[in-house]
């Protein structure tokens, strides 16, 4: 699988590390939150197959964090976009 | 009909006209006392016991594809019970000792043959950890020997003990663990199942649950609404996807593990062997070719074949070890799909919903699992109280903090 990489152009997915699902981007605030939502968070994923959006680190490269936009019957990538601005589209202040 | 050297015999000499098809192809009645979902190992070996050692006599298997045609066809075939944990040590040791009687029991040849395995030491920190886990695994009643290198020269001469970067220290040997042709397990089973009145239904994908205020009587499938008094999933790969239907979200990732085949040759694997310091394994199968495996690929995949980068990295496990397998040429090569969970252990318990049980998470060794995975899912379905080698699968574990994480890798599937 190629990473087209929106800083980095295309770059080979062994550079990368899978993190799983971006739903871990929304972390519940561990002060307030109910049992079941930081369960829920940490342990309870949608897996489905067909589209998903996911965290690769760029371990081998620049570390940044991306959210990669795949097809996990196919393999294909249809997006990818810097997590950073994910988050902060989200909310998420860092 | 009951196979034996004497039927072999007297088939073979009239012109092995008598053999019989080994289950029948039954149509779907309209209810069950238990419908088993997935014809892999674990759900044929379910309804086995089921039958067999709990006196059911309405149980139904419902598989959407032909039996054999998941995970159980497609693994390693390597059996052991050299775990840590005490959730899950005492269950894979009662597997092996399933294991041992199995052919007999279920009158059919798996070529179950404990030709022992190996796992190297490549440092000192790691020769502490697999002392510690041969200790565990004694305890539980299993076998573990501590080899040095002279005792493992004399088993695999061919292995390169002074490897500049990791050279071999010591191993651990388990001389009860092994392999087994896989698909026989599914074919024992389905047979032992059929001739005790399970019904095997192929080609019948579960599209859905009849679920109505919180219990579940039935299930949707491609061949039309079935109803049950208790539906037992068990779909490894598949599980999100079959949970899902029923609202449910599982602890589960899926992901894609490969496995190679080399040309013939002719006995050099003395039994199986695993390289300590990355991730690779191998043992030779009855008909010459090298079998061999590593890591899954890393990211959650429906599709039953993974890329590249990871042969790479196997075969340069293989080669850092037995340099000799270098000439060998690869066969064939393929990658099944498995339920990663989220600590890399399994799950066999009920679900909140009345009526609805799982079985799943099995990740890349549910194989070994086989018999005690359905032993014991079938001890939960009759009786309803989960069986005593099984009682930490529970569904509900990451909230009361009981995780069984074998590597200590945390919630993240792909490092388990
Ligand atoms: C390459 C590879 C190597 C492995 N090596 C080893 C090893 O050496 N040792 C070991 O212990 N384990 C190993 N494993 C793991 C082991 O194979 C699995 O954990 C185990 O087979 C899973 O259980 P199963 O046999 O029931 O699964 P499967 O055979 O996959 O059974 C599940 C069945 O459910 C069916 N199904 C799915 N959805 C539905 C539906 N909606 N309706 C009806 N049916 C459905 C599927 O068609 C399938 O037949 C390996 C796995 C792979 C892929």
């Amino acid at each position: 699988m190629i990473i087209n990489h929106p800083l980095l152009g295309p770059r080979d997915a062994a550079e990368f590390v899978n993190r799983g699902d971006a739903c871990q981007i929304d972390r519940p605030d561990g002060m307030t939150a109910s049992m079941d939502e930081m369960h829920d968070y940490a342990y309870l994923r949608d897996n489905p197959a067909g589209e998903v959006r996911e965290l690769w680190y760029h371990e081998q490269g620049d570390r940044s964090w991306l959210v990669v936009t795949r097809n996990t019957l196919t393999h294909e990538i249809t997006s990818v976009e810097m997590a950073r601005d994910v988050a902060r589209a989200r909310g998420r202040s860092t | 009909m009951r196979y034996s050297a004497l039927k072999i015999l007297t088939q073979g000499l009239t012109g092995n006209k008598g053999w019989t098809p080994v289950w029948r192809e039954p149509e779907p009645q309209a209810e069950y006392d238990i419908i088993v979902i997935g014809g892999g190992g674990h759900g044929l070996s379910t309804a086995y016991y089921l039958a067999k050692e709990f006196g059911e006599k309405r149980v139904a298997v419902l598989e959407k594809g032909w039996l054999g045609s998941g995970n159980i066809g497609r693994n390693t075939t390597i059996i052991r019970s050299n775990y840590l944990l005490e959730g899950n040590q005492p269950f894979y040791e009662m597997s092996l000792k399933l294991w041992e009687g199995l052919e007999q029991d279920f009158n059919y040849n798996a070529m179950v043959s404990q030709r022992g395995i190996m796992n190297l030491i490549h440092s000192d920190p790691q020769r502490d950890a697999f002392v510690r886990r041969g200790n565990a695994m004694r305890l539980s009643g299993a076998d573990a020997v501590i080899l040095d290198r002279d005792g493992i020269r004399e088993k695999a001469p061919f292995l390169d003990f002074d490897n500049g970067r990791f050279p071999i220290q010591g191993a651990i040997w388990q001389p009860r663990g092994g392999t087994v042709r896989h698909d026989a397990v599914a074919w024992g089973y389905a047979r032992g199942a059929d001739s005790r009145g399970v019904d095997i239904i192929q080609n019948c994908e579960v599209t859905g649950f009849q679920i109505e205020n919180g219990v579940c009587s039935g299930v949707e499938t491609s061949k039309g609404a079935i109803k049950a008094k208790k539906v037992a999933v068990c779909v490894a790969g598949s599980s999100s996807r079959v949970m899902e239907t029923a609202g449910m979200r599982v602890p589960i990732e899926s992901h894609v593990l490969q496995a190679f085949v080399t040309e013939g040759l002719k006995p050099v694997i003395p039994g199986v062997i695993t390289f300590g310091a990355g991730h690779f394994y191998v043992s030779q199968s009855d008909k010459g070719g090298l079998v061999f495996g590593g890591d899954i690929d890393g990211y959650n995949t429906y599709a039953q074949r993974g890329n590249l980068p990871v042969v790479e990295d196997v075969c340069e496990g293989g080669m850092a070890i037995m340099p000799m397998i270098g000439r060998a040429r690869l066969l064939r090569m393929w990658g099944g799909v498995m339920d990663m969970s989220m600590d890399g252990s399994p799950f066999i318990d009920r679900t909140h919903i009345d009526g609805l049980y799982f079985n799943g998470g099995w990740c890349y060794g549910g194989f070994k699992a086989t018999p005690a995975s359905g032993f014991c899912y079938a001890h939960l379905l009759s009786t309803g109280s989960p069986h005593p080698t099984a009682t930490a699968y529970r569904l509900d574990r990451f909230r009361q903090g009981r995780q069984i994480d074998e590597k200590g890798m945390g919630n993240q599937p792909n490092l388990h």
